[in-house]
């Protein structure tokens, strides 16, 4: 008989006080008494009465919590209970570690299939209707992972109690391989691509992403052979084969371009960059491993990767954002031989969260998706979570929003890591899987969870969409394999391979390593499972997180064992690695799965890929005559998209590991900043510069000058933190929509050949990247009418970049009243798709987009970013910001506020094609710094950058106020910082 | 039982997370440090008749599920409790730095408890504390500028133990609006403690607990305003400290065993 445990607060409870406020705002303004919160667990195992209560005694702090077990003790006063639990099957980390503590209390093990549930009772004070309590209750839990179970005062009384729930995972697996015949019509052949394989029952098993191309090829190689596949080997091509695998579309021939985007143009770019850099070329590894390295210092490479989750994010935030997280970690502890994740970055890409229309994934509508302060929030927290428990501070992030990511939002995440360049005597980047050498999986456990996420990420979503897709992470198991395993067993030289088990899970992890030495063998029956009953081809795909896959050799395979027993985490041998070159797998004694390594990797077709021109001309909003600008710049500091997110950087841990150095939030006014800097080894002041550029607005007007525009604000901002140009790198991240469409592969062409084009010019190379091409939602109004929406063209630039001596580290807030105020760069006539054209919009209800979107001298800009690097290596600016979003007015602005100080500027000399106020003020003309110099440095300043003329606007005052002039001497704004600064901490102060 | 560079023992394990930075500290201020992992202290107790120091660490044991600190406290208790008993009991230091604070006032180690900040979330920040009790680790420190970072900081006690604490001049630190606070426009108590409470002690006061992070504030880059007070310094012909306040706290501890 399962027992509870109730655990409630004798002291003032906060996060009841926080929920009580949350539930008013659902409309039961100054309606809601009181709101009292228990935590349940519920023990499924053969213990005794006697052993329960004592279980209980340690999972209450005496001071703070009394523990109730066994008899049920009615709170004293409420009028309806919601509990909210966890759905079978869903990771359940509270429920875990009370789990964990029983045993230890204990000193006894649970047996299979015993376990501990946590769940949350909330007891409301207030006689609201049925309706109201369920509206509630509906805040609290997302259907697709969780349970709600309502009772009111009358029946919580009667059946005394809310009722024992047990959510353990039932389920018959059939074991049984199914063939699958592929001589078949094209029609059906296309249903089984999309829909995936049929079961006995007539269901499918969700979609394979397999389009006819590629299972022609298949239904050859298996007729070749003579034999029909089995479901797990179809099931194991279409994850290897998948987009979200293979990248097909930038490896595929695309036009002219016959080595395709990757090779001809951003690897292209690299290898071209490395060798005309020749003995300074910093590249350690690129494109080949799970992360990106260069060069830190003699003894150490720093690595970077970033990625995205968003499909699974749109479905459950929290479970998408913290998988995402904990998983890009993944990427770092997999690459070369383990690199230890230093620094995580974020970037979200929403609808406004105040956004209200309802959407439904299907007709009936009866799946709503969630609403965009849901997603938003949901998503924030999943990373608070995720990188807070790890122990990685989180120092760089932003937010953007656009009404198009309504249906999917983009959820970049993105981790640097740390790595001695040796280790053992080997060079660290350099791993192989020898042949005898066994497959271990180490981690956490495999259950249905993530079951054909690589194949539905690589489709757009609609109601088919499986909730199977749907993790959540588990940060401690994650951190406890990651420490034993980069801070112990790596240093030991225990293994000699080790990659991350992401997309696809086994089934790519262990075929991505056979590559190395030529094969493998698996025995799925030792794979570890979460519960009993997963057929084999859900063992083998299913992306079950914090797991990863070694290569032992078998003498080293005790020591391993034990050091990671002693560290609680699960080893298990299953398989061995071969150079059979096949890659096999056996179930029951059986072999299941028996595919050529070189048909698995490379027997997909290649496809020419056709892209349409397009051009288009859109309208331009017209003059506005205007003598006062303040209220248009304390306007545009209330955009969203210019707003302060303070309240996102400071629940995010970006001082653990001692490494801050350039915070999150910067000056008096702590203003987000574009430009992170750490110091990631204690003993060494040499630091790394993070920075981003994101500009999909532009991609309405014209992809390439997105791109040139994302490449040069990433670049921008780490050189305005002190970065040196010549020692920084680039990540790239599409996230693209409709990649079927020539038209949007024509745009994404023309992006990738920006790319090319800007970083061969700053001579910054790419060194990894990733892409998710089919970032569109079908579904369904609130009429029920089909609806498509599509994000906007997006490509996120992250930068990373060497500061030598973190001391040398440029901040944004102006320091003293007298110092110098300088603009680097021409302000040119450059409006197109800026924030001033969509504030406009917005407000007369028009599309103004306009033509002329901002495009990026790389050459010119160089020179300016190589002189900034010397006149910060010499000590003589004492603030820059880089100007961005919201032009020379906002950037003027962010100053001012960060540095508390006020400003008097004159535009009359700004160099460039902008003439009216609106165009000085707010143009988004890249290759723009703001700097502040004291008095005693400006000749030495204007020394060192002579060649890009520098023109002095104005200077540091000590005043409340900031004043701008134009072009002919004009008074055009008069505003006081902290005006300002509460318009730009209005949007996000309730968040 | 003195002698000149003492050994500090780091816990580490199942989701701390700042044992590096805080034998680093430790080390810079001219101790020997180790990180142990419990388990290995578990299956070796005498280990720790070898050191004078012990280090709670910061982290996010067990993920902060069951309620902070809890778990791993039950761990040690069920453990390493008489061997955590004698080590406090004799004439050496321990210190328990934010979740370590957490782990060791569930072992009943120090007085009170934390629970969820009033805001109910995660919050990473500076703060200014003003030093209250007598303890070595805080000897010749008036206030500190220092960081902290937790959901779970709100220092709780009942009246009568907060009389006592006060009575016996077991307040370790409060919480007060000095120069971050100026500096940032921030409120002084970030987390609704009670009487500002930023750390206790224990032992005579040889147990430091305190939620703020000594370690995160032991070089002076990490001040928030460390490009101010660079760019002040330079101007006024000063030199340009590297160090950062924090460290004192661990000189101190070096500094007792001398």
């Amino acid at each position: 008989m399962p027992a509870r445990i109730e655990i409630k607060y004798i002291i003032p409870d906060a996060r009841a006080a926080v929920k009580k406020k949350q539930f008013e705002n659902l409309g039961f303004k100054g309606k809601i008494r009181s709101v009292r919160i228990r935590d349940c667990y519920t023990i499924d195992a053969n213990i005794s009465a006697g052993e329960v209560r004592k279980a209980a005694q340690v999972l209450a702090n005496p001071l703070m919590e009394k523990a109730l077990a066994g008899n049920c003790e009615m709170p004293q006063k409420f009028d309806w209970a919601v509990e909210i639990g966890f759905l079978p099957g869903v990771t359940d980390n509270v429920g875990n570690t009370a789990k964990e503590t029983i045993e230890d209390l204990l000193k006894k093990k649970f047996k299979s299939g015993e376990g501990v549930y946590s769940s949350l009772v909330f007891f409301v004070e207030e006689k609201l209707s049925k309706k109201d309590i369920q509206k509630i209750a509906d805040s609290l839990y997302n259907p697709l992972i969780q349970r709600a179970k309502i009772k009111s005062y009358a029946e919580y009384k009667k059946d005394k109690g809310m009722g024992i729930v047990v959510p353990k995972v039932k389920l018959d697996a059939s074991f049984l391989i199914k063939e699958v015949d592929l001589n078949i019509s094209d029609e059906e052949l296309a249903l089984l691509g999309k829909k995936g394989i049929e079961n006995s029952d007539g269901t499918r098993r969700g979609p394979l992403a397999l389009d006819l191309d590629y299972l022609y090829a298949i239904r050859n190689y298996f007729n070749n052979l003579g034999r029909k596949p089995t479901d797990i080997e179809l099931e194991s091509i279409a994850q290897t084969w998948s987009e979200h695998c293979k990248h097909t579309i930038f490896a595929d021939p695309m036009d002219e371009i016959k080595d395709g985007l990757f090779r001809g143009y951003i690897k292209a770019a690299t290898e071209k960059i490395r060798k005309k850099k020749g003995g300074k070329d910093f590249c350690v590894s690129v494109f080949t491993d799970n992360s990106g390295a260069i060069e830190f210092d003699r003894d150490y490479l720093v690595t970077h990767k970033a990625e995205t989750h968003n499909s699974p994010s749109a479905l459950d935030p929290f479970g998408g954002a913290i998988t995402g997280i904990v998983g890009v970690n993944r990427d770092t502890i997999g690459f070369g031989l383990g690199a230890k994740p230093i620094v995580n970055i974020y970037g979200y890409c929403f609808a406004d969260p105040e956004e209200k229309r309802s959407l439904y994934r299907d007709a009936e509508r009866k799946q709503k998706m969630l609403s965009p302060k849901r997603i938003m929030e949901g998503v924030i927290q999943g990373v608070n979570v995720g990188g807070n428990c790890s122990g990685i501070p989180t120092s760089q992030g932003f937010v953007f929003f656009d009404e198009r990511y309504r249906g999917k939002p983009l959820v970049f995440v993105g981790t640097v890591g740390l790595i001695p360049r040796k280790i053992q005597g080997r060079d660290s980047h350099n791993k192989k899987a020898q042949p005898g050498d066994l497959v271990v999986m180490i981690g956490g456990r495999v259950g249905r969870d993530g079951i054909h996420g690589a194949t539905f990420s690589s489709e757009a979503m609609d109601s088919g969409s499986p909730a199977t897709a749907v993790q959540i992470g588990d940060p401690i198991t994650q951190k406890k394999l990651s420490d034993s395993v980069v801070k112990e067993a790596r240093d030991l030289g225990l293994y000699n391979s080790i990659t991350d088990n992401g997309a696809g899970g086994l089934s790519c992890s262990v075929a991505e390593m056979a590559k190395e030495c030529g094969g493998c063998a698996v025995q799925l029956d030792k794979v570890p499972l979460k519960y009993p009953g997963l057929e084999p081809w859900e063992i083998w795909i299913s992306e079950s997180q914090e797991r990863m896959t070694l290569a032992i050799p078998e003498k080293k395979w005790k020591e391993f064992r034990n050091l990671m027993e002693k560290r609680g985490v699960e080893a298990t041998v299953i398989g061995k690695f071969t150079d059979s070159g096949k890659c096999v797998v056996k179930s029951k004694g059986k072999t299941i799965m028996d595919v050529d390594m070189d048909f698995l990797h490379d027997g997909l077709p290649e496809k020419k890929i056709k892209t349409k021109k397009i051009a288009m001309r859109h309208q331009e909003p017209p003059y506005e005559p205007k003598k006062d600008w303040t209220k248009t710049v304390v306007e545009m500091l209330r955009r969203l998209n210019i707003s302060g997110y303070d309240f996102i950087s400071r629940q995010y841990d970006h001082e653990v590991q001692g490494t801050s150095v350039i915070k999150p939030i910067q000056g008096r006014g702590r203003i987000n900043a574009d430009v992170a800097v750490v110091k990631p080894v204690l003993h060494s002041d040499r630091g790394i510069a993070l920075s981003f550029g994101i500009n999909p607005s532009y991609s309405d007007i014209d992809t390439y000058h997105m791109a040139s525009s994302a490449i040069d604000s990433a670049i921008r901002a780490a050189v305005s933190g002190g970065a040196d140009i010549s020692r920084l790198a680039l990540l790239d991240n599409f996230c693209w929509c409709s990649s079927n469409e020539p038209e949007k592969l024509y745009q994404l062409k023309q992006a990738v050949k920006a790319c090319y084009d800007c970083a061969v010019s700053f001579g910054t190379p790419f060194i990894s990247g990733k892409d998710s091409m089919f970032n569109d939602f079908k579904g369904f109004d609130d009429q029920g009418h089909p609806i498509k929406i599509s994000v906007p063209p997006t490509l996120l630039i992250s930068a990373i970049g060497i500061i030598p001596d973190v001391y040398k580290a440029v901040s944004i807030e102006p320091k003293f009243p007298g110092d110098l105020a300088y603009i680097l760069g021409e302000t040119n006539d450059e409006l197109g798709a800026s924030e001033y054209f969509s504030m406009i919009s917005q407000k007369e209800r028009k599309d103004y987009l306009g033509n002329k979107v901002p495009r990026v001298d790389a050459a010119k800009n160089k020179k300016i970013y190589e002189d900034f690097y010397e006149c910060a290596q010499q000590e003589i600016i004492s603030s820059s910001i880089s100007v961005g979003r919201g032009g020379l007015a906002v950037a003027l602005m962010k100053m001012a506020m960060a540095g508390q100080l006020g400003m008097d500027i004159s535009l009359e000399n700004i160099p460039g094609s902008a003439e009216s106020d609106g165009e000085v003020l707010f143009s988004e003309s890249q290759g723009r710094i703001l700097a502040t110099v004291a008095p005693k440095n400006r000749e030495n300043f204007e020394k060192i950058m002579a060649r890009n003329k520098p023109v002095l606007i104005g200077k540091i005052t000590r005043g409340e106020n900031i004043r701008i002039k134009n072009k002919t001497g004009e008074s055009i704004v008069n505003l006081g910082v902290s005006k300002a600064l509460k318009a730009y901490k209005e949007k996000f102060k309730n968040f | 039982m003195k002698r000149k560079m003492p050994k500090a023992l780091v816990f580490s394990g199942y989701g701390l997370n700042c044992e590096e930075e805080t034998k680093f500290a430790f080390e810079k201020a001219g101790a020997r440090a180790d990180i142990v992992h419990i388990n290995d202290l578990i299956e070796n107790k005498k280990r720790l008749r070898d050191y004078q120091i012990l280090a709670f660490p910061g982290g996010f044991s067990y993920g902060d599920d069951t309620g902070s600190g809890k778990a791993y406290a039950n761990k040690a208790r069920n453990h390493l409790w008489e061997e955590l008993e004698r080590f406090v009991g004799e004439d050496k230091l321990a210190i328990g730095i934010c979740n370590g604070f957490q782990i060791i006032t569930n072992l009943g180690l120090l007085p009170g408890a934390l629970t969820f900040n009033d805001s109910a979330r995660y919050l990473d920040r500076w703060v200014d504390i003003k030093i209250e009790g007598k303890s070595p680790w805080l000897e010749g420190i008036r206030t500190l500028m220092i960081p902290i970072a937790h959901g779970e900081g709100k220092y709780y006690a009942d009246k009568r133990t907060l009389a006592d604490l006060k009575r016996k001049k077991l307040v370790a630190a409060k919480y007060i609006r000095g120069e971050i606070c100026r500096y940032q426009n921030l409120e002084a108590n970030p987390n609704g403690s009670l009487e500002d409470i930023a750390g206790v002690l224990g032992c005579e006061g040889r147990v430091l607990g305190m939620m703020p992070h000594p370690e995160r504030a032991m070089f002076f880059h990490q001040l928030p305003h460390w490009p101010y007070l660079k760019e002040k310094y330079m101007r006024e012909g000063k030199p340009v400290p590297k160090d950062g306040p924090g460290i004192k706290i661990f000189q101190n501890a070096v500094k007792y065993f001398k």
